[in-house]
């Protein structure tokens, strides 16, 4: 079961993406325990894990906070496809950065990215969910990580 | 085919291989080589084959999680086709087991994403000096 000192990696990694990526660092808050379902943004990238560890590893975001992360990216395109790309995108850098702390049998799949504010996110039953607030300049997005 | 000369100066052939199409178009934007000309970009490492069959590149950035075909097969096969071939991993994937695994297979360098544009060009200055 995922410990609550395991979390750091992903902390550390979403605060890594924001400096590097978006050259601006966002604010990570606590991170709590899921109860329940988790109300999502407009478009959550989706990493499934699996190896020595199991579970799924989510990034959700509002289309107005990848709009402006496209923009700091010197993006012009907002496409919905481009949108998909991105939120899939910054799940996989997050998730596979973590592998520097859990080593090569933490596999991570591509990305799968689900839109819309019910999306069918993959969850195994008596598996934790820690969610990781992150706000990065007005707007607010979450990771999500639900692991063995 | 080895690179080219032109005007007095080598010219690279490169070939961005990465699953996102932001990051492709990043690596293509950020690059400031005018030795370097993008010959072809491919989404997975199938495609990735293809492309490097009919443009003949000198450089390949290569993603690793990618569908199809991933970035560690697609290595190994690129280097059985052409072993004077430059390749520079650019992942996500952290660990140091996964970055002896693609120099095993015949990579040059590794470049951890998210990456800054003066740490793409640091890594692609190694590979074509």
């Amino acid at each position: 079961m995922l410990r609550e000192e395991e979390l750091k990696t992903f902390v550390d990694g979403t605060t890594r993406y924001f400096e590097v990526a978006a050259q601006q660092p966002a604010t990570i808050g606590s991170p709590y325990l899921l109860e329940g379902d988790l109300a999502v943004h407009d478009y959550t990238g989706v990493i499934s894990v699996s190896g020595k560890r199991e579970g799924v590893v989510y990034f959700t975001a509002p289309r107005a906070m990848l709009t402006v992360l496209l923009m700091k990216m010197q993006e012009s395109d907002f496409s919905h496809e481009n949108m998909r790309d991105l939120v899939g995108e910054v799940a996989n850098t997050i998730s596979g950065n973590a592998r520097k702390d859990f080593g090569h049998d933490f596999v991570i799949s591509v990305p799968s990215v689900l839109t819309g504010d019910k999306p069918e996110i993959p969850r195994k039953a008596g598996m934790r969910s820690f969610v990781i607030p992150i706000n990065w300049r007005s707007h607010s997005a979450k990771l999500v990580v639900s692991l063995t | 085919m080895g690179a080219a000369e032109s005007s007095g100066r080598r010219q690279f052939r490169l070939l961005i291989v990465d699953d996102s199409n932001i990051m492709r178009r990043r690596i293509e934007r950020s690059q400031r080589f005018e030795e370097l000309e993008v010959v072809g970009t491919a989404g997975d490492g199938l495609e990735a084959l293809e492309l490097a069959r009919r443009t003949d590149p000198d450089l390949v950035t290569m993603d690793l999680t990618m569908p199809q075909m991933d970035g560690i097969e697609c290595i190994s096969r690129l280097i059985a086709m052409k072993p004077s071939l430059r390749i520079l991993v650019i992942s996500a994937l952290s660990d140091k087991a996964t970055a002896v695994q693609a120099m095993e297979q015949g990579a040059n360098g590794f470049l951890h994403k998210p990456f800054t544009d003066r740490q793409l060009n640091d890594a692609i200055a190694e590979l074509i000096s």
